[in-house]
């Protein structure tokens, strides 16, 4: 019997029309790979991409310089100087984040009582220069501003779990 | 002696202990927030409740409490932790949670104690309280609101700063800590209170928002604004200082310091010496090491030792001090320490120490002041005299100017012949110091600096035998220096016959042609116009205004050092951060010039430096200890002249270069000059 078996598979072909029809059932089937980069994939309000430092509506910045998350960042990647503003308050000189110290762990953004740092959702920040990784306050503010409405959205979005 | 049972462990205590105090010797902790070692007791934070039995059962405030023979106390207990959440609930009532913006935030006892003691969570709803901030000068930055109302502050400014300018107003929630028509807290201590705030209503001005307390690096080492050589502790951060904290050392400073050497530290970054400079075509300019040392070989090079002069100023450490003693000594010159024009020899130890010790005040019954400022010249040194004088066992009494050294002397006048009067027994004050136990007197700067001051140093010393000043247990003779290079300088014998006059003049006339200057600015420099000046410091000030040649030294924060305080106490200093540009420690400037010289120190590095200079001088081994100098007679009789005295610090916060570059001194001596800098001002006051 099992031979006639063999013999009957390979003249008939089964095996190759099964993988055949399988084929075929994938090529109607949705597709699962996206078309980076003009299509994207879903994203967590939690995911931990680049980071952003926000500011107040009234543009104030939010960070305070309490230094915590200079002082939590398991990778040492941020360096803070504060001083006294004119008005007072007391406000960082210097705010800068090595990126390519930080190994995206979200510490910081749990240690700042004033939700000021946060890893956005970005991670197409890839630079030609390591140089350019090396991100200071301007840079941080510019993408708090760029990436604000997402930013609020997906702090929003978390704050049931917190 | 009461005995009593804290928590299962039983103690026997001094009668009038505290249980508080009791529970600390029973290695027990009690929280508390008032509560201070050497402030009175106010009891008025609650924190230290504890259950005490036999007694009313209710809670015991165990500071204010005194320990009882058979007492029962329970610090662990259920009830005991609900004591201490419920007053923790309380005081975090109205202090604002704003601890990432808060100096304080992370060595702050009301956050650390929250942590430990607290519930970890408020049922307070209502409206909290807010209080404007009010003006302490510019050391203290006050934000009120923060204030718990221990009045340990005001305590310590009535009771160790003797300047009773701060005080609570209002009573109740409206309770409001301030000073008096808000005035600067005019006392030369009162950056202690900033320590002292267990919250941080009370923060260092010049330190706002600098760092944070875990990004900095702590130094223990010893100051040298003053004599006393208080213990201190530098935080840095990097290659800057940031501040100066006291130290505990009970038999120098306890753990107070003056606020020029707490604030002064910023001009640790200003006017420094970075890099050799030699002078060409009339001005200074920037070279080399080995250019400089280059001129200096060429100019010292066939000279006669007595044409070579070396001063030594008031902040230098023996090492370096040694060093070029050894270095002048072998090319035949001599070396002065006393820059401000002393009189002072070097012969007998005990003629130039503070021979009681600063623990001797502590039991001194008689004390007279001879041309003394002890507020200004040693505030530390003063604030554990006044503590004697508020104990009413010792009488003080002052032969100088009128000065107010916040507690009430008896001024008897200002003329050096009344201490004539006090040996003949003529003046009152005599009766007191013979009937006086352990009686003594401290000999300022002002007294030393005149012309006839050996004999003043004789009548003192006549004054010190004959009303029994000097016993076999006792010493009562004391000479309060000014500057904290001096004692080691004179156990090294750094004196010259002639003094400081005798350099200066001699550069005049061309007797001189060579001066070496380490770090001595408080003499007038324009004398020295005719001779080659090197200047070897760490500050661009008045030494460097005819020098020839800079050398960058390193200041007190940046060399591993020794140094001798007015008592002949050895200490060292440590390394806190390292020096700017191409400074050097100076004695290794000295090692590497001696090279250049053909003359090499016999030293390599510090601790064959130190060895040798303890084969010279074996004081300078025994580390910490407050020596007894074997009485001698000093002194040369004669007749004193009527004059007042002239007081050695008139400027508290300009007496060197370091504090000369700060600008927060500036700011305090604004301050203190009466100027009202509050922000309030309305513009009619002037």
């Amino acid at each position: 019997m099992a031979v006639l078996d063999h013999a009957a598979r390979t003249i008939f072909l089964t095996e190759f029309v099964k993988g055949m029809a399988l084929t075929l059932k994938y090529f109607f089937k949705k597709k699962v790979t996206i078309n980076y980069p003009h299509e994207k994939g879903p994203l967590s309000p939690r995911f931990r991409g680049e980071h952003a430092l926000r500011r107040y509506e009234n543009g104030e910045e939010r960070c305070i310089a309490c230094k915590l998350c200079e002082a939590i960042c398991p990778a040492q990647a941020i360096t803070i100087e504060a001083d006294i503003k004119e008005d007072g308050s007391r406000r960082t000189t210097r705010y800068d984040i090595d990126m390519t110290k930080c190994i995206y762990c979200g510490f910081c953004q749990e240690a700042c009582p004033v939700e000021a740092i946060v890893e956005g959702p970005n991670f197409e920040y890839s630079t030609e220069t390591r140089e350019e990784l090396l991100y200071d306050k301007e840079k941080l503010l510019d993408n708090g501003d760029r990436w604000e409405s997402q930013l609020a959205l997906n702090i929003e979005l978390d704050a049931p779990y917190r | 002696m009461p005995t009593l049972t804290i928590d299962g462990i039983e103690v026997e205590v001094e009668p009038g202990t505290t249980v508080l105090q009791a529970a600390e010797q029973a290695g027990i902790e009690i929280p508390r927030f008032c509560y201070h070692e050497r402030l009175s007791i106010a009891g008025n934070c609650r924190m230290c409740l504890v259950e005490v039995s036999p007694g009313p059962p209710k809670p015991a405030a165990s500071c204010a409490l005194p320990a009882g023979d058979g007492m029962e106390v329970k610090t662990n207990t259920e009830k005991v932790k609900k004591f201490r959440e419920g007053v923790m609930e309380f005081l975090l009532i109205n202090h604002p949670l704003d601890c990432p913006v808060c100096d304080q935030g992370g060595e702050c006892d009301l956050q650390d104690q929250s942590v430990a003691y607290g519930e970890g969570a408020s049922r307070y709803k209502e409206k909290r309280r807010i209080v404007e901030e009010k003006y302490m000068g510019p050391l203290i930055r006050t934000i009120m609101t923060r204030c718990i109302h221990c009045t340990r502050c005001v305590r310590f400014a009535d009771e160790v700063a003797g300047v009773p300018s701060l005080g609570a107003i209002g009573r109740g929630e409206n309770m409001q800590i301030t000073t008096y028509k808000e005035q600067a807290f005019a006392s030369e201590l009162s950056g202690n209170v900033v320590d002292l705030c267990p919250v941080g209503a009370l923060t260092s001005k010049p330190y706002t928002f600098k760092a944070r307390p875990w990004e900095l690096k702590n130094t223990e080492t010893i100051d040298v604004h003053d004599a006393l050589g208080s213990n201190i502790r530098i935080d840095s951060r990097g290659r800057a200082v940031m501040r100066a904290l006291p130290r505990i050392h009970e038999e120098v400073n306890e753990e107070w310091i003056s606020d020029k050497t707490r604030h002064a530290v910023d001009g640790l970054a200003k006017n420094r010496l970075d890099r050799p400079y030699v002078k060409k075509d009339g001005k200074l300019q920037q070279a080399t090491w080995a250019k400089a040392f280059e001129v200096i070989a060429k100019k010292l090079k066939g000279l006669d030792g007595k044409q070579i002069a070396g001063i030594v100023g008031d902040l230098c450490d023996a090492e370096s001090m040694y060093a070029m003693n050894t270095l002048l000594k072998s090319l035949g010159g001599s070396v002065e320490c006393r820059q401000d024009g002393s009189k002072i020899g070097a012969k007998h130890r005990s003629g130039y120490l503070f021979n009681s010790g600063v623990t001797g005040i502590d039991e001194a019954d008689a004390c007279l002041l001879i041309g003394s400022n002890p507020r200004l010249e040693s505030p530390v040194l003063n604030a554990r005299l006044r503590q004697r004088w508020l104990t009413r066992q010792c009488k003080v009494a002052n032969v100088g100017p009128e000065v107010d050294i916040t507690y009430k002397i008896e001024q008897l006048g200002d003329s050096a012949t009344i201490l004539q009067d006090i040996l003949d027994g003529k003046n009152e004050f005599a009766e007191v110091l013979k009937s006086a136990e352990k009686p003594m007197l401290i000999l300022g700067q002002g007294a030393l600096n005149r012309d006839d001051s050996l004999v003043i140093l004789k009548l003192a010393h006549d004054i010190a035998e004959k009303y029994g000043l000097v016993t076999d247990e006792w010493n009562g003779f004391n000479v309060l220096h000014t500057a904290a290079s001096r004692v080691a300088a004179l156990d090294m014998g750094l004196v010259t016959d002639a003094g400081i006059e005798g350099i200066l003049s001699g550069a005049e006339s061309g007797d001189i042609k060579v001066v070496y200057n380490l770090g001595a600015d408080e003499f007038d420099t324009s004398r020295l116009k005719k001779a080659f000046v090197i200047y070897q410091g760490s500050h661009g000030d008045e030494g460097v205004r005819h020098a020839d040649v800079v050398l960058p030294g390193v200041a007190y924060t940046e060399k591993p050092a020794t140094y001798l305080n007015t008592e002949g106490r050895v200490q060292t200093a440590q390394r806190a951060i390292f020096g700017p540009g191409e400074a050097r420690e100076d004695w290794t400037i000295f090692r590497a010039l001696s090279e250049v010289l053909g003359q090499s120190l016999p030293f390599d590095n510090i601790a064959e430096l130190r060895a040798s200079m303890a084969n010279d001088y074996p004081q300078f081994a025994i580390i910490d200890q407050k020596p007894n100098a074997e009485w001698a007679d000093f002194g040369v009789a004669g007749k004193v002249s009527k004059d007042g005295f002239k007081l050695a610090i008139t400027d508290f916060y300009g007496t060197n270069p370091i504090a000369r570059s700060s600008e927060t001194m500036d700011e305090c001596r604004a301050a203190m000059n009466g100027t009202n800098q509050s922000e309030g001002a309305t513009g009619t006051d002037g």
